[in-house]
């Protein structure tokens, strides 16, 4: 089967709405009624966080989000439990994201497997670096069919952005300013490097995240790209949320016109 | 004196992909990749650079007063029935090895034409060693400091103030040394052009552990020759550092990393007992993980969490060790023990009352294990001395009357 996420940007190439949400978060149980949610009210894209106790890229907001799914007894063999059997209800690409540490703890060939068997697409690792994985796990992530998604950032060189290029599948996810998540930089500074990016006529497709949290710097951002990425923006919405659905469903009509 | 740059083929030292063995690399997000990159290509050619080593030297020699004595212990030998030797950086200007890294850090800093330094810090020598050189060069600095760590070291917080520094405390995780660091990390990650991270210990992405193995690399290369001078042998029988994250260890034990002929010994925190669920003895715990961007030997569930460490010393109080040290600890080059916060307490009021010498709880560790070395009578054994007990008198004052 083709990877979903190849799938979705064969028919759709503009404004494609990617939404991060760190699994077990804000309850432990809240991992599928969230992911049905951002399905249900338009997310094109589901990026599920597998929490860390050390979370180096990521700001206050995340991090917190991290620590709380950890508390509520949230794991990478939780997550896959709760996960089994999602495909019959949830058809959007779902990609992981996480620290390498523990995707090399529970074993990366296995890792790689129990996405495959459970139906997810794609893989965001943002410390493991591109030597390692070209050395040591590409082929591993190939056999499973599994997009391993790499970042840029304004200050990664061109040479290394179509190095990067090359080896990304699924996507490029380029960050909008060299900052943790959840910092806000003033976007209208970053708008020389999206023409930038945007005039390297890159073979993947390019979603841009870090400070996209609203209608404004949503549509800013997928003006020079496919699409973005929302994160903290959400985290800060379901932190405190009663109604899933209908928080999911107010954040997301905010950012897109049905 | 002189940085050690030559190193040959030792096996323990770092390869050119920055790895010893199995262990190290930069494991760094995307954001870091730059400045780690610049880093990597350009430390070695500014280590070997005549001005560079020229300036190192002078700041060492009369800013620093290296060469620092190597003390024999009569009193402790003694007591331990063998030559024991102290290598006494507690007296270097800020007491502890620490600055030795800084001074070195602060100089290729200078080179990179950063102007804004950031550090972490657990016992807070590592703190203000870089607020130290910082003020000696007009320069911006940012330490954090983990919250716990603030409190039980207030002295050095006060100097870092004092000498100008910003001190920021690290509130998420443990709030001690791990978290100090990855609060370090993200400054870095959201400052990358004008700042440079001047890291503290051996640990780190590729090429910390071996640039700061090479600035304290001055350790063992006094040692060499002032144990030669005093005994008419370079090669004690043992050397003995405490680890934290290993740079007091990997500077004692640099130039006799391939001298079979010398026991290295290292001491990890046992806190209050290995197995009793309050420790940060790594080898004895650990397993092989990412941690601050290096692959190495970690404290972790089986889940790939970090698990928080337990030490009496701020400074030892790490769920990690740098990756050289996990390649010691694998090939067997090193030995590794561990010593309870009881057993260095009593190290500590030892050395104070024999040799009048009040050492860091740091280096109370180390001196902790000359019980459990299998001596003899004309062993010759060299003990780092890395800091001075000053800033430790409140935990020492606490447990005087138990
Ligand atoms: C006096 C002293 N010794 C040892 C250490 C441990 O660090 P390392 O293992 O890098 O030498 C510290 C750290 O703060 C220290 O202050």
């Amino acid at each position: 089967m083709q990877n979903r996420i190849d799938q979705l940007f064969a028919k759709k190439q503009h404004g494609v709405l990617n939404i991060y949400c760190t699994a077990g978060f804000p309850q432990l149980n809240d991992t599928l009624p969230v992911m049905t949610a951002l399905q249900q009210h338009g997310a094109d894209l589901i990026e599920l966080g597998m929490p860390f106790s050390d979370p180096l890229a990521d700001g206050p907001v995340i991090q917190d989000s991290s620590t709380k799914a950890l508390q509520n007894g949230m794991s990478i063999h939780t997550l896959f439990e709760q996960l089994a059997g999602f495909r019959e209800r949830i058809h959007v690409p779902v990609i992981l994201m996480g620290y390498f540490n523990p995707v090399l703890t529970y074993g990366v060939e296995a890792f790689c497997a129990k996405c495959a068997e459970t139906g997810i697409d794609g893989i965001i690792v943002p410390d493991l670096p591109m030597a390692e994985f070209e050395a040591d796990y590409k082929p591993i992530f190939e056999k499973y069919n599994l997009h391993l998604i790499f970042l840029v950032t304004p200050e990664t060189s061109e040479a290394r952005i179509r190095k990067i290029d090359s080896l990304s599948k699924g996507f490029l996810y380029a960050v909008s300013s060299s900052s943790t998540t959840g910092k806000d930089k003033d976007m209208n500074d970053q708008q020389a490097y999206f023409e930038r990016l945007k005039k390297l006529q890159l073979t993947n497709p390019v979603l841009i995240g870090f400070g996209i949290k609203d209608k404004a710097t949503f549509d800013t951002a997928a003006s020079y790209a496919n699409g973005a990425i929302i994160g903290t923006a959400f985290i800060k919405a379901i932190e405190h949320s009663k109604d899933i659905d209908k928080t999911v469903q107010s954040f997301i009509s905010g950012i897109i016109q049905q | 004196m002189d940085i050690a740059i030559n190193t040959g083929n030792s096996r323990y030292q770092v390869d050119k992909n920055g790895y010893y063995g199995r262990f190290g690399g930069a494991y760094v997000p995307e954001m870091l990749y730059p400045n780690v990159e610049e880093l990597q290509t350009k430390y070695l050619g500014i280590l070997s650079d005549p001005s560079f080593q020229q300036e190192f030297e002078a700041l060492l020699q009369d800013y620093v007063g290296r060469p620092s004595p190597l003390y024999f212990a009569k009193r402790l030998s003694e007591k331990y029935k063998a030559n024991i030797y102290l290598k006494r950086e507690d007296l270097n200007h800020t007491g502890a090895h620490k600055v030795n890294n800084t001074i070195g850090q602060i100089l290729l800093a200078k080179r990179l034409g950063k102007h804004r330094i950031i550090a972490e810090t657990g016992a807070g020598q590592h703190g203000v060693a870089t607020a130290t050189v910082c003020a000696l060069m007009g320069m911006e600095c940012v330490v954090y400091m983990g919250s716990i760590d603030i409190e039980r070291q207030a002295p050095n917080v006060a100097r870092m103030k004092m000498l100008g520094a910003t001190v920021i405390p690290a509130t998420s995780g443990s709030k001690t040394l791990k978290d100090a660091t990855n609060e370090a990390i993200r400054d870095w990650i959201n400052n990358p052009v004008d700042t440079h991270y001047i890291l503290g210990t051996a640990a780190g992405p590729h090429p910390y552990p071996d640039m700061v193995a090479r600035f304290q690399s001055v350790i063992s290369e006094e040692i060499k020759k002032q144990l030669l001078a005093k005994t008419g042998n370079a090669h004690p029988d043992y050397v003995v550092a405490c680890i934290g994250g290993g740079s007091n260890a990997a500077g004692a034990f640099f130039h006799y990393l391939d001298e079979a002929d010398v026991k290295l010994v290292a001491v990890e925190a046992g806190g209050k007992g290995v197995h009793s669920g309050f420790s940060a003895a790594t080898t004895q715990l650990g397993t092989i993980g990412i941690i601050h961007a290096s692959k190495t030997l970690l404290m972790q569930t089986n889940d790939g969490q970090i698990v928080e460490p337990h030490s009496i010393s701020a400074g030892l109080d790490y769920p990690g060790i740098g990756p050289m040290h996990a390649h010691l600890y694998e090939t067997g080059r090193a030995q590794f023990l561990s010593a309870t916060d009881d057993e260095a307490l009593a190290a500590a009021y030892e050395l104070s009352l024999l040799e009048g010498i009040i050492p860091a709880m740091e280096s109370a560790h180390a001196l902790a294990k000359l019980k459990d070395l299998p001596l003899n009578t004309d062993d010759v054994v060299v003990v780092c001395l890395s800091g001075r007990g000053d800033k430790d008198l409140d935990t020492y004052i606490r447990h005087m009357n138990k």
